[in-house]
């Protein structure tokens, strides 16, 4: 049996790893969905003068 | 651009909620694996990770289809989404697989069928996003993208089966395991539904993820087209 200190290490380990890929992917789709929007903005500015 | 749909909100908010539910479920309800203890916990995330991002592979196959089928830009968004998002799934599944492989085979990574496989799977995918990159026409490069997740494809049901295929040491949870495999274990039966509540849950977030990443690339599809009128 792996012993309980070894197996929490990796426990954690897996689920840090995991909640930090999803969560850096989610806020890089937020991130862009608001550069988009403003360059669209920017454009539709530039357009209307 | 349209306002977020309200069952594109009801399914975020479906999400979370399930999100939260199988963490409770997994650490609450599952039992504790006789021999690999906490670490088995990660199985959970790593198994349901996998299934998507395979699964989300076979959609942008099925989505370069449609395109070559009807030559609607939309499907190229649908498959650019869902290989992003297949992208980000499998690359977890491969590293927590990693953190499992550790504690279980005494190592972090070796160049078993099962792991080469994954890893070759995961690079064909990603020089997708790089090569696509390259091609300034939108129709050319929807052509390019449908032609390669078609053949790319072809990856998925070879990993899958890879564990099936030749002698390996990861083991296969369900169905026989090769007699070298390491690191497999018997599921209870409240394991079993643990792993089929994660796999649901997960694949409602690649749902929810999916529609996201298609609205984003729609803005950005319009952006791109206005920018071209502009030029003329």
């Amino acid at each position: 049996m792996i012993p309980f200190e070894i197996s929490i290490k990796y426990l954690i380990a897996g689920y840090a790893a995991a909640f930090l890929i999803l969560g850096l992917y989610v806020a890089s789709l937020l991130i862009r969905w608001h550069s988009l929007k403003r360059d669209l903005e920017t454009l539709e500015k530039l357009q209307s003068k | 651009m349209e306002p977020r749909p309200k069952l594109l909100s009801l399914l975020t908010a479906l999400s979370l909620f399930l999100f939260l539910a199988a963490l409770t479920v997994i650490f609450v309800y599952a039992p504790l694996e006789a021999r690999m203890n906490y670490v088995q916990k990660v199985f959970y995330i790593h198994i349901s990770t996998a299934w998507v991002g395979m699964l989300g592979f076979l959609a942008a196959a099925a989505a370069g289809i449609a395109f070559l089928v009807t030559k609607n830009l939309q499907w190229d968004i649908v498959e650019l989404a869902a290989v992003e998002i297949s992208l980000v799934f499998f690359l977890v599944a491969i590293i927590t697989g990693s953190i499992w492989a550790k504690p279980s085979w005494g190592t972090w990574w070796t160049w078993d069928a099962r792991l080469t496989t994954a890893a070759i799977l995961e690079l064909i995918y990603l020089a997708y996003l790089l090569l696509r990159q390259g091609i300034e026409d939108p129709e050319r490069r929807a052509r390019f993208g449908a032609v390669y997740t078609l053949v790319g494809g072809l990856s998925v049901p070879v990993t899958f089966l890879s564990i099936r295929l030749w002698q390996t040491i990861h083991p296969a949870i369900i169905g026989t395991a090769s007699a070298q495999a390491q690191g497999g274990f018997a599921m209870a039966p409240a394991m079993l539904h643990t792993m089929f509540f994660a796999l649901g849950t997960f694949s409602v977030i690649f749902i929810t993820l999916l529609w996201h990443r298609i609205r984003l690339g729609r803005l950005a599809h319009h952006l791109e087209q206005r920018r071209l009128q502009d030029a003329e």
